[in-house]
């Protein structure tokens, strides 16, 4: 594993390799000295040319934890709004040695892009509408968290399918790993190509519900949607916003992700965001141990 | 610490060490951490996982049995803290696992299958040093083949075993490989052991 690029690259054993080495580094954060040796001396760059708050503190803990010298790049302020292109930026990172570069970027297939210019090791930390693997990763290690198992377990993916880089990355990993996905959302916010993932595809919220043991929301993405996806964000509430009463109808060991950043009250009511079956904040938490996993097995080892 | 085992073609495989032998040395051993420790009172054993782990449990076993002594047991992983692991790609983490009463003030026994260059255990001793602040640490081995890089010793010793550079030593125990016994692997042909 040279990249870590979208999560679909990765085998079911480098998946489960990655879960299991940060469910061994969580110890660590559990310590009074938060901190190991391993990465010392290598240099971290995070280059973030889109908003992000947990996902680039997450990066930066995980980074620092290693030991790591971390260099954060965010596009405002920088040579970015001067006019530079993504492969001078790039090229300006080489120059500094970068022995990985964590980069999150509004066009798809950035990363992809990146890795063809640097020689450090390139993470996709969000690109476009198209891959979010670390997310998918955390995700995955909650969920193992919280049941025990991945294999076999029915997950429901809800909302704004089509701009969101964490369904896709969800699916393509949940799915190396044995679990079983149904996306819920309304015609409007499905990708053209959804037939073609290995999921399946519902728009009745309601009946997914009840075999569901994990119910993962999404926000639904104001800033990226240039057309009426839907009449009103009412509208989308009353079919597909999780409130107290379809949360009644999860079985009594279901639990309730998000990714992050909420609309409270649009797709999830705060009753059910703060419920402790919701595993909300402990997703944050554990974005850092599987951020430090990825880290780890990509440059922890020899020069590639 | 276990090697990897890349059996090349003329390996020849030679038990030292059978499983009652190692079953005394682990009794004399136990034997001489209640004797060193006055009673084992503030000791804690730490395993260097996978074998060392093994071993500080069943030395444990044998301080209960002997003097009723229950000693607090765990591991400390030490791959976060190797000096060699830019030569090789990233290795999967081992399990740490320290006792609830943790180590400040114990005296900490490092237990580890077999003390070679002494590298494990400089790596074990900074892993220990981010745990906590341990009264004193000392170091139980199975096997002392001896070819030390650095200035480190063994307090609690199973077997001195002289050997050549090139050999490999091969802890096995019942628990992880079926069976008991150290074994001393010989290169017919030449090649360098890790």
């Amino acid at each position: 594993m040279k990249h870590l690029i979208s999560a679909g690259d990765l085998s079911r054993d480098e998946a489960l390799l990655i879960l299991d080495t940060a469910e061994e580094l969580a110890r660590v954060s559990e310590r009074s000295i938060k901190k190991l040796p391993t990465l010392r001396g290598r240099t971290v760059v995070n280059l973030f040319f889109e908003d992000s708050t947990r996902t680039r503190i997450s990066f930066e803990a995980a980074a620092k934890r290693l030991s790591a010298d971390v260099i954060n790049f965010s596009a405002k302020g920088s040579s970015v709004s001067k006019g530079e292109s993504l492969k001078d930026t790039a090229l300006t990172l080489e120059a500094m040695g970068a022995d990985a570069v964590v980069i999150r970027h509004g066009a798809s297939g950035a990363p992809h892009r990146l890795a063809n210019w640097v020689r450090g090791s390139v993470l996709n930390a969000g690109d476009g509408t198209h891959e979010h693997p670390t997310q998918a990763l955390l995700d995955a290690f909650s969920m193992r968290q919280r049941l025990g198992r991945l294999d076999g377990l029915k997950v429901a993916i809800v909302g704004d399918i089509l701009h969101s880089r964490v369904a896709r990355s969800n699916v393509l990993l949940l799915s190396t790993l044995g679990a079983e996905v149904t996306l819920v959302a309304p015609p409007t916010l499905l990708p053209v190509s959804v037939e073609r993932w290995p999921c399946q595809v519902s728009y009745d919220l309601d009946a997914v519900l009840p075999k569901a043991d994990v119910v993962m929301m999404l926000r639904v993405q104001l800033e990226r949607m240039n057309a009426a996806y839907f009449p009103s964000a009412r509208e989308y509430s009353r079919r597909y916003g999780l409130d107290r009463d379809r949360f009644a109808k999860l079985h009594d060991d279901a639990i309730v992700m998000h990714p992050g950043p909420m609309n409270r009250g649009m797709e999830i009511s705060a009753e059910v965001a703060d419920s402790p079956r919701s595993t909300i904040v402990e997703q944050v938490g554990n974005g850092v141990t599987v951020r430090m996993a990825a880290l780890y097995l990509l440059i922890g080892g020899e020069n590639q | 610490m276990n090697f990897p085992m890349t059996h090349a073609q003329n390996q020849v495989a030679r038990a030292v060490l059978e499983g009652p032998d190692i079953h005394r040395a682990l009794t004399r051993i136990a034997h001489e951490i209640l004797e060193r420790t006055r009673g084992a009172s503030d000791v804690v054993l730490l395993g260097i996982p996978t074998r060392g782990a093994t071993l500080a449990h069943r030395l444990a076993e044998r301080v209960a049995q002997f003097e009723g002594v229950k000693v607090p047991v765990g591991s400390i992983d030490i791959t976060m803290y190797r000096d060699d692991l830019r030569l090789g790609p990233a290795r999967p983490l081992g399990k740490t696992d320290v006792p609830a009463g943790g180590v400040d003030g114990k005296t900490v026994v490092l237990v580890d299958d077999v003390l070679f260059s002494g590298r494990t255990v400089r790596a074990a001793l900074d892993a220990l040093n981010d745990l906590g602040r341990p009264k004193a640490v000392q170091l139980a081995t199975l096997v002392d083949r001896g070819h030390r890089e650095l200035p480190i010793r063994a307090d609690y010793v199973g077997k001195n075993l002289p050997t050549a550079k090139s050999e490999k030593v091969k802890v096995l125990l019942s628990e992880i490989d079926g069976r008991d016994a150290v074994e001393l692997l010989k290169n017919e042909t030449e090649g360098a052991a890790k």
